[in-house]
């Protein structure tokens, strides 16, 4: 280690003010950092020392617990693909497949995305913020599979510099900076994020007959047109393949979408870590839940349509609602402040969603949106809550 | 009627290095300082000495111009030796070389029989009266005022904090004449708060004139900005004084003997501390003696008072006005490889993230003063509202300081808090700001705008 802190070290000069690269200090003290916890001691009033958890170790925790979801996202997209084209795959093949298909979208977004993130932080002579290490693995997680890189590289800048830099920056963000990158691409490039098409890769090869690359979503809704009954359509959809869309396929994730958001299971899998590092809030999670599937009972009870008549459950295990109501409403920066904010803003979200995907046909996902208009209807909420606190202050009896 | 408050938010911090409850014998401090930076309120200090005077322990030595009533007296008998100054001659210290033996400036014992504005009178001319402080603002209180109730905290949950019955053995005669002339400056309560979760001090549960309320939970229970908030709070335009245990002692002595004794016993402690005990001294020791054994002192963090709210002082620094404790712990100038990720259980924190196992460990912590990360934007977790035991939302306080907004600021609650209620929120934020700072910055906002 004391190679590396020489090197440091030697390095150094050029980065100080007077040095050639005076400029560039801040990506110099960033990586430093990311090395070595620096050697920073408190000041002389105030807290002599320091929790030892920083924002590095809060914002790593949230990408760890995203892992299970990319690792079986790979696997899913080499499973999609091998049923598709009716070939023989071993587990081997299919990670590989989906490997080839993920990494380097993920690449993509981390690199273009921290090259953007640096430029403000010189311009600005900012220290480089971590949130972008949760920011980059979210766009990566809800691009579907195949999508062109460029189009990952253009959505990132425009979600970082669009979506953050231009409100100053980590912690000044209104909007979730990954849904505002997928958000871009569903409005700009729809023919490559929506549809039936784009979920799995064939390649050269023609689909096995029977195939059909729609996602449940849209199972659910074409059901609904033609008036069969939904759970019915689903459970019947690909199931010639062994490829259904049961309760229980949905909730373990093996069925198209995007590569992180199929896997119920998986996302719980994060939500449980999330939770007990007391990271992300359990209020949020449980809220978005609680409201979509309170929301699909009311649909249940007035229903009019067989999509509203869909048992309530099936909502919480289709497309992305678990991934988006996990780490997308989640983030502390775009979510309610307050502890009742966030139980209203978690309900209202799992309530949107719901509301979007059954009775909107030109938005079959519908937990982008509401993420998206809950991240700006977030401030008003905490406005209420914080008025209410003042007004309780004020009328507080004295003893 | 007293009143039992269970608190569950907030977090005790558990160190290595507490001091025995014993008396140890060290070499008495020599020299003794005022430091007029130990008061935030003053904003005109004026020196009643020169350099070569001799004083007696109450003697006049300084004031502030805009409050002249109020004296700050020597706390020992001896000769001014140094009055330092800073830059643009901001007056930092008074020196007094103490004599072997100590005389006091007598002015008889006082009558509490006479009408309030008097007796306030005497007492700001008499040097105890600084150890009254005003809420709102955390600044020595003005004797014209009359405060609707007066609190006193009678425990510390601060970490390493010495134990307060501990500190006031063989003083119940002064505290209860302390407690009487409190009573009467307020036409309220005065409020003797202790630890809930113990058995009441017999110096305090014997107590006439005051209510005796209990307080249970994690640190900050023991803060008197907590106790206010759940027995009194302030809003705007309310005046609480908050009085340590100790300042009504030195009260009570000079109501029953007329002097301003500035005896009091301080803790030593720490995991750097040589000696760890406590040691009988008066107000403003210089602590070198204490340090007595400390090995290289260079590479330690020798703080006046405990570790969340104290001041960093040099080896021959001096014991601030309002502490009662030297903490010395090591500096943590160092760099540690990816210890931001590094997997720790014996690294305090508060939080769980990943990698942090400290919450399965249940003995006492080492710390230094690495900060462990550096500054960051607010990044908000919702760690704040758990370590804050009251009605107030900090990251909305916080903010609206930043801002200078000055509606917001009222309306959060910046009448209800000073450094020291904060001080756990700074402790915690992953972000590392100085919240401490910014909270003084908002109230200096406030006073003098």
């Amino acid at each position: 280690m004391k190679l590396l802190q020489n090197l440091f070290d030697g390095i150094k000069p050029n980065f100080e003010k007077g040095g050639k690269w005076e400029k560039f200090h801040t990506l110099y003290e960033g990586h430093r950092t990311i090395a070595f916890a620096p050697d920073l001691i408190t000041k002389s009033k105030g807290a002599q020392i320091k929790d030892a958890t920083d924002l590095k170790r809060v914002m790593i925790t949230v990408v760890i617990a995203m892992i299970p979801a990319l690792l079986f996202g790979i696997l899913n997209i080499g499973h999609q693909h091998f049923l598709a084209t009716g070939a023989e795959g071993t587990f081997l093949d299919k990670a590989i497949f989906g490997a080839l298909s993920v990494l380097p979208i993920l690449i993509v977004s981390y690199a273009v995305g921290l090259a953007t993130e640096f430029t403000f932080c010189v311009i600005r002579n900012h220290p480089i913020s971590e949130g972008y290490l949760v920011t980059g693995m979210l766009i990566a997680l809800v691009m579907p599979p195949f999508i062109p890189l460029w189009q990952v590289a253009l959505a990132t800048i425009f979600a970082v510099v669009i979506g953050k830099e231009v409100f100053g920056g980590t912690g000044m963000n209104i909007l979730n900076v990954a849904m505002t990158a997928r958000a871009f691409l569903y409005f700009a490039y729809p023919a490559q994020i929506s549809g039936d098409q784009v979920w799995t890769y064939l390649g050269e090869k023609t689909a096995v007959d029977g195939f059909s690359g729609a996602t449940a979503l849209g199972v659910a809704y074409n059901s609904s047109v033609e008036g069969t009954p939904v759970v019915e359509a689903l459970s019947t959809h690909n199931a010639a393949l062994g490829a259904d869309f049961s309760f229980m396929s949905m909730f373990m994730g093996w069925i198209p979408g995007s590569i992180g958001e199929t896997s119920t299971l998986m996302a719980l899998i994060g939500a449980v870590i999330l939770v007990a590092t007391g990271v992300a809030s359990w209020k949020i999670i449980v809220g978005g839940f609680g409201g979509a599937y309170a929301m699909g009972l009311v649909m249940n009870a007035f229903a009019v349509n067989e999509y509203m008549a869909m048992p309530a459950q099936y909502h919480l295990v289709m497309g992305g609602l678990a991934f988006g109501v996990i780490f997308m409403a989640t983030d502390p920066v775009s979510a309610a402040q307050t502890e009742l904010g966030k139980w209203i803003y978690g309900i209202l979200i799992g309530v949107l969603t719901v509301i979007i995907r059954v009775t909107n046909p030109a938005y079959p996902e519908g937990i982008m949106l509401a993420v998206l208009f809950m991240n700006v209807v977030a401030p008003l909420i905490d406005h209420y809550v914080v008025k209410a606190n003042k007004t309780r202050r004020l009328q507080r009896a004295t003893v | 009627m007293s009143k039992i408050v269970k608190l569950k938010k907030g977090f005790d911090l558990k160190l290595v290095g507490k001091a025995p409850m014993e008396l140890i014998q060290v070499t008495a401090a020599s020299t003794f300082a005022i430091k007029p930076t130990d008061f935030p309120g003053i904003q005109r200090p004026k020196v009643l000495v020169n350099e070569g005077d001799t004083v007696k322990a109450g003697t006049p030595i300084l004031l502030d111009k805009a409050m002249d009533q109020v004296i700050y007296a020597a706390p020992v008998s001896g000769e001014v030796v140094e009055i330092k100054r800073g830059e643009k001659r901001k007056l930092l210290e008074i020196k007094i070389l103490a004599d072997s033996s100590m005389t006091y400036e007598n002015a008889g014992a006082l009558d509490l029989g006479q009408d309030r504005a008097s007796l306030a009178g005497k007492l700001a001319a008499s040097g105890v009266w600084p150890t009254i402080i005003q809420r709102p603002f955390g600044i020595v209180a003005n004797p014209a005022d009359s405060p609707k109730s007066i609190f006193v905290s009678g425990f510390d949950t601060h970490p390493l904090a010495p134990e307060v019955s501990f500190l006031l053995q063989g003083e119940e005669r002064y505290f209860q004449a302390g407690i009487d002339a409190l009573a009467k400056l307020t036409p309220g309560k005065v409020h003797v708060n202790v630890d809930g979760g113990k058995q009441v001090p017999s110096i305090f549960s014997g107590i006439k004139n005051a209510q005796v309320n209990q307080f249970s939970g994690p640190h900050p229970a023991g803060n008197v900005g907590t106790q206010i908030h759940h027995l009194d709070p302030i809003n705007k335009g309310d005046i609480v004084w908050t009085v340590s245990p100790q300042g009504v002692v030195q009260i009570g002595k000079f109501v029953l003997e007329g002097i301003y004794d500035a005896s009091k016993i301080i803790a030593l402690t720490g995991s750097e501390m040589n000696q760890k005990g406590y040691v009988k001294t008066y107000t403003g020791a210089n602590v070198a003696t204490f340090l007595a054994g400390v090995a290289q002192p260079e590479t330690l963090r020798i703080i006046s008072g405990n570790v969340l709210t104290g001041e960093k002082i040099e080896k021959d620094g001096y014991l601030g006005f309002y502490h009662n404790q030297v903490t010395v712990i090591p500096e943590g100038k160092y760099e540690e490889f990816l210890g931001w990720l590094k997997p720790s259980a014996s690294k305090l924190s508060f939080h769980k993230a990943i990698g942090m196992f400290s919450f399965l460990k249940t003995g006492e912590f080492k710390v230094d003063t690495n900060t462990h990360g550096e500054e960051r934007p607010f990044v908000v977790s919702g760690v704040f509202e758990k370590v804050m035991p009251m009605d107030i939302l900090p990251t909305y306080l916080f903010k609206a300081i930043v801002t200078e907004d000055f509606d917001e600021m009222e309306e959060l609650g910046l009448y209800e808090v000073i450094e020291e209620d904060v001080a756990l929120c700074e402790f915690v934020d992953p972000s590392k700001n100085e919240l401490q700072e910014l909270v003084r910055h908002g109230i200096e906002l406030l006073m003098y705008n």
